[in-house]
Parts: C-alpha cells; sequence; structure tokens
C-alpha cells in the first residue's frame, strides 16, 4: 500500500523548490503574532484561545492542507511528469495512499507543531490549550490533506478552489451560517480537541460522534475516489 | 515475440474526431507512425501506452487490454513527448526511481544508464540538462525494466544530428533485438531512415502503410502541381503538353502564370528546363504549388 520511492519523489517535490517557503512562512508568522502578544499582552487564556482558533486553526492549517495535499500530486499531472508514475505496475490506489500519507506528515509538520510551540508561547499550556489545539490541527491535517489531494487529482485550479474552500466557505460560511459549520473540517477537529481536553475554551458546534464519522467518512471517500481518478487519468497529448 | 494489436480505434474529443477507426499491428522490429503534427499520432500512442481510453475499438498487447491495466507496463517502456521529469532529480536519481518502482534497484539503472551513454553526467540535475539529454535519460528510464515493447511520441524533436544519430542506432539496435518499438514523427527522412515499417496517419485516419519503398513511392509517384511564370507562358505551354510527363496545363491569367500538373516527376523536373533553352524561353519563376507535408500526406488518403 505504501511505495518509499513515490513518497520519496513526493517529499522532494513538496519540499523543494518555492513551495517550502510557502510552507514555513505561515508559521512563522503564528510564532512571531505569539510572542508578540504574550509581550504585549501577558498571558491571558481567552487571548490564547483566540490567536490558535482563529489564526492557526481556521486559517494556517486550511491553507498548509491546501499546499501540501494540492502540491503532493497537481504539479506532477499539471506538466505530465506523472507519466513516470503511471507507466509502471504499481497499483493506482498505491501511489494516492503514499501521496496521502506524505501530505498528511507534511501537514502535521507545518501545522500542529509550531501551534504547539505557539501555545506554549502564548500560555504555557494553561487550560491544555496548546494540547488542545494541537490535536485538532493533526487532526485537521489529515482530512485536510486528503480532501485537497482529491481536488489536485480532479482539476488543475486546485489551489484556487482549495483556497476558497479554505478561506471562504471555513472561515467566512461557518462563521455565518451555523449549518456550514456541520460540513467543517475545522469544527469536527474542534470536536475532537474538546474531548481530548474537556476544557470549555476549546468547544465545536458538532457533537464527537457526528464529527469522527465525518471525518472518517471524508477521508476515507476522498482517498479512494482519488484512487478511482487515477487509475482514469487521461493524460492528453500536445497536438 | 510482442504484438501491438490495434482493432477498429477510434477517439474523439467532444465532437472532434482525433482517430477515426485505425486498424493496425506493430509487431518486433522498428516501426515508424509518420503523420503530420496534428494528425493524432500522439493520440495513437497515448491509446497504445494506456493512457487514453479508446472511444471505441480495442488496443491490447499480445491479448492483454492496455488500458487500466497497470500489469502491462512490465512489458512496455513509455519515452513521452513532454518535457517535465522531475528536474530536481539528478539524472541518477530519476533513472534509479524509474528501477525501484519496477522492483528493480540501482544495477538495472546504472546499465539503462550505460545503454544511452548518460553515465558522464548522470550527477548534474536533469534542470541542467539539454534537450539531447533529457531525451537519453527518458530513454533510460524507459528501458530501465528491459521492456519488449518501447513507444515513443516525437523522440527525434530538438535533437541535434549526432544525437538523433546516436538515437537512431540505440532504437536500431533494439529493433535487431527482437523488441517492438515503435515511434511517431512528423519527418519523413526520420522515420525512412529508421523504420523497416512505416505507418501513415493522416487527420485521424490510417493513410497508408508498409515499407518505406512503398511509402517513398506513393509519395512520388502522385501528380506534381507547378506555378511556372515565364517569358511566354503560351509557347512554354505548348512545348510542354507534347510530352507525356505532363498531364495538363493551365493558362491562369489572373495570376499570369501556368498551372502545370506533371505525372512523371523525374521527366518533368528535367524536361521544363531543356524544353526552355531550346526555345529561348525564359523562366521566372517555378515554384512548386503542392509540396507541403500535409498536401503530400492527403494526397495518400485520397489513394
Amino acid at each position: 500500500m505504501y511505495d518509499p520511492t513515490v513518497a520519496r519523489l513526493t517529499y522532494r517535490g513538496l519540499l523543494g523548490r518555492r513551495r517550502a517557503l510557502i510552507l514555513g512562512a505561515l508559521p512563522v508568522l503564528l510564532i512571531m503574532i505569539s510572542i508578540a502578544v504574550r509581550v504585549f499582552a501577558g498571558t491571558d487564556d481567552q487571548v490564547a484561545s483566540d490567536v490558535l482558533g482563529g489564526f492557526a486553526l481556521a486559517t494556517m492549517v486550511p491553507i498548509i492542507g491546501v499546499i501540501a495535499g494540492t502540491g503532493a500530486i497537481g504539479p506532477e499531472i499539471d506538466d505530465g511528469s506523472v507519466v513516470y508514475l503511471l507507466a509502471k505496475p504499481i497499483k493506482r490506489p498505491t501511489i494516492i495512499f503514499t501521496k496521502l500519507i506524505v501530505a498528511i506528515a507534511v501537514t502535521m509538520a507545518f501545522s500542529a507543531i509550531p501551534t504547539f510551540l505557539a501555545g506554549l508561547i502564548l500560555n504555557g499550556n494553561g487550560q491544555q490549550i496548546a494540547v488542545a489545539y494541537t490535536v485538532a490541527a493533526l487532526v485537521a491535517s489529515i482530512a485536510y490533506a486528503a480532501l485537497f489531494l482529491l481536488l489536485g487529482t480532479v482539476t488543475r485550479h486546485a489551489v484556487v478552489f482549495g483556497l476558497v474552500y479554505a478561506l471562504v466557505w471555513e472561515a467566512l460560511f461557518g462563521s455565518l451560517v451555523s449549518g456550514a459549520r456541520t460540513l467543517s473540517v475545522q469544527q469536527w477537529s474542534l470536536a475532537v480537541a474538546h474531548k481530548v481536553t474537556g476544557g470549555d475554551l476549546v468547544t465545536s458546534d458538532v457533537g464527537l460522534t457526528t464529527a469522527t464519522v465525518l471525518l472518517v467518512a471524508v477521508t476515507v471517500a476522498a482517498t479512494w475516489f482519488a484512487g478511482q481518478k487515477l487509475r482514469t487519468l487521461t493524460l492528453a497529448g500536445e497536438e | 515475440m510482442t504484438t501491438l494489436n490495434i482493432d477498429h480505434v477510434s477517439r474523439w474529443f467532444g465532437n472532434v474526431v482525433a482517430v477515426n477507426d485505425i486498424t493496425m499491428t506493430i509487431g518486433p522490429g522498428v516501426t515508424g507512425l509518420l503523420g503530420p503534427n496534428g494528425a493524432g499520432k500522439s493520440t495513437l500512442i497515448n491509446m497504445m501506452g494506456g493512457f487514453l481510453a479508446s472511444s471505441t475499438g480495442s488496443v491490447t498487447l499480445d491479448g492483454q487490454p492496455v488500458w487500466r491495466n497497470e500489469q502491462i507496463y512490465r512489458q512496455i517502456g513509455i519515452v513521452p513527448e513532454r518535457e517535465a521529469m522531475y528536474d530536481f532529480l539528478t539524472g541518477h536519481e530519476f533513472v534509479v526511481a524509474n528501477a525501484e518502482l519496477h522492483g528493480l534497484g540501482k544495477k538495472a539503472a546504472q546499465k539503462a544508464l550505460a545503454t544511452v551513454e548518460m553515465e558522464y553526467a548522470q550527477e548534474r540535475k536533469i534542470q541542467t540538462y539539454s534537450k539531447g539529454m533529457r531525451q537519453r535519460v527518458k530513454m533510460a528510464s524507459a528501458l530501465v525494466h528491459d521492456p519488449s515493447v518501447l513507444l515513443l511520441d516525437e523522440p527525434f524533436n530538438g535533437m541535434d544530428p549526432r544525437q538523433r544519430m546516436q538515437l537512431m542506432n540505440l532504437l536500431r539496435r533494439m529493433g535487431d533485438e527482437g523488441r517492438t518499438v515503435l515511434f511517431s514523427s512528423h519527418i519523413l527522412e526520420e522515420v525512412e531512415q529508421l523504420a523497416s515499417h512505416i505507418e501513415v496517419i493522416v487527420a485521424g485516419r490510417h493513410a497508408a502503410s508498409g515499407d518505406f519503398r512503398r511509402i517513398r513511392r506513393l509519395m512520388t509517384d502522385r501528380p506534381h502541381r507547378y506555378l511556372v511564370r515565364s517569358s511566354d507562358d503560351r509557347a512554354l505551354a505548348a512545348a510542354l503538353i507534347a510530352d507525356p510527363s505532363t498531364a495538363g496545363i493551365e493558362v491562369d491569367l489572373q495570376e499570369g502564370a501556368l498551372r502545370i500538373q506533371a505525372v512523371d516527376f523525374g521527366r518533368f523536373t528535367t524536361l521544363l528546363p531543356r524544353v526552355a533553352r531550346d526555345n529561348g524561353i525564359r523562366l521566372l519563376t517555378v515554384s512548386p504549388s503542392d509540396e507541403s507535408l500535409e498536401s503530400v500526406f492527403s494526397y495518400l488518403v485520397a489513394a
């Protein structure tokens, strides 16, 4: 199911070039904001929760998910180099599954670790806030990576669609239309985080059972569909 | 012995027909797929390589379907036309990765790099390679598992004469070893030099098939049209029509020129200057009016 060569090619494609800079920029910004807040406002659990929930989980994690998820396959399909993976006796779902693992690992590394560090800086993990948001980031990383990997497989404009989903749906609609929150990776991950820490500062509009079912369903369905899509991927000629 | 069977294959994109009911069998040896740009060569090669479903008909390799059958790649090696190929890797890393994806190791990769004579530059990043070097590394990646079928889409595009020669020798050797080698090209001379068998595709249709002598003859035996301007068009016309190499002459008053249809190409080309000199006529313009490859090809389709 997991092919180390596919993984190596994917890691090098993702972490090389300019992409790594973009991946690194948001975490650096988060840490800088956290330091600034700590210096100017001191420790405040509510403020810490606002920064981690409002910026880290609502903005940084989905954007990194978009970059890592679509970037794990989109550019190869775009420039045609995916042909070197496809012209091999390897099962298509294996290629997708491997790329998913890589996308998840990269999303987690660039979102969960900085979230945890930011939490420590903001209030030293008071009320388990740092742990809660880190758990949320880890959980969200899986679903985002799967969703955006699928997006990278089905459309050439995956980054645009991904950002629209992440910013418009998750951030904007989520705060205006309560129904949209049920269909929000962010809310599902918060439900899990709430369960883990049991605090009142980290809450979700979605129940834990619904959240878990939807998280698993979305991840599995997106991965399966991406595998099917790759089986019949058409590489149009240049004519 | 590996044979690729294309059976009544068509492919359309929306209402554009790219490949129109083509049937052919590609056996061991080197086969050239010849046709003008846009004829459907790439579409056909993509279907042969399992990267595109046919709209109707079937493509099989020794009876096995090619589409949605990744096991077929144990036997097929593919050299795509597109340039992109993990440019951030070195040539060596790239070919090793291709070997690993086939379940093979560094030894197979090294052998393939030696076959294409790229060992000297294998530690350089692919993005620093010239077009010819890229082509050879692509070749190495396709050869790494010693496939019995090799499909190459416009492999000579952008290569210099020396690189072209090298690749031709390599492909010829592969064909002599009994592999089924198919390459596409829009240049007759290229195909003629290399392929023992030629399939001609024009506008999505299978126009001709055979060895290069047959194809060459088809191409030169057709009527040739010339546009000729001279100091005395009517006198020239009268003198030319007396010879059997000329089938028809039209005096085009608007253009102020003769439109000549020659049936015997070789004879006509020696006749025209001689007739002009004997009659004291100066030739001002002699231009073949249908020498474009497209018109040669469309003649073949009509034939």
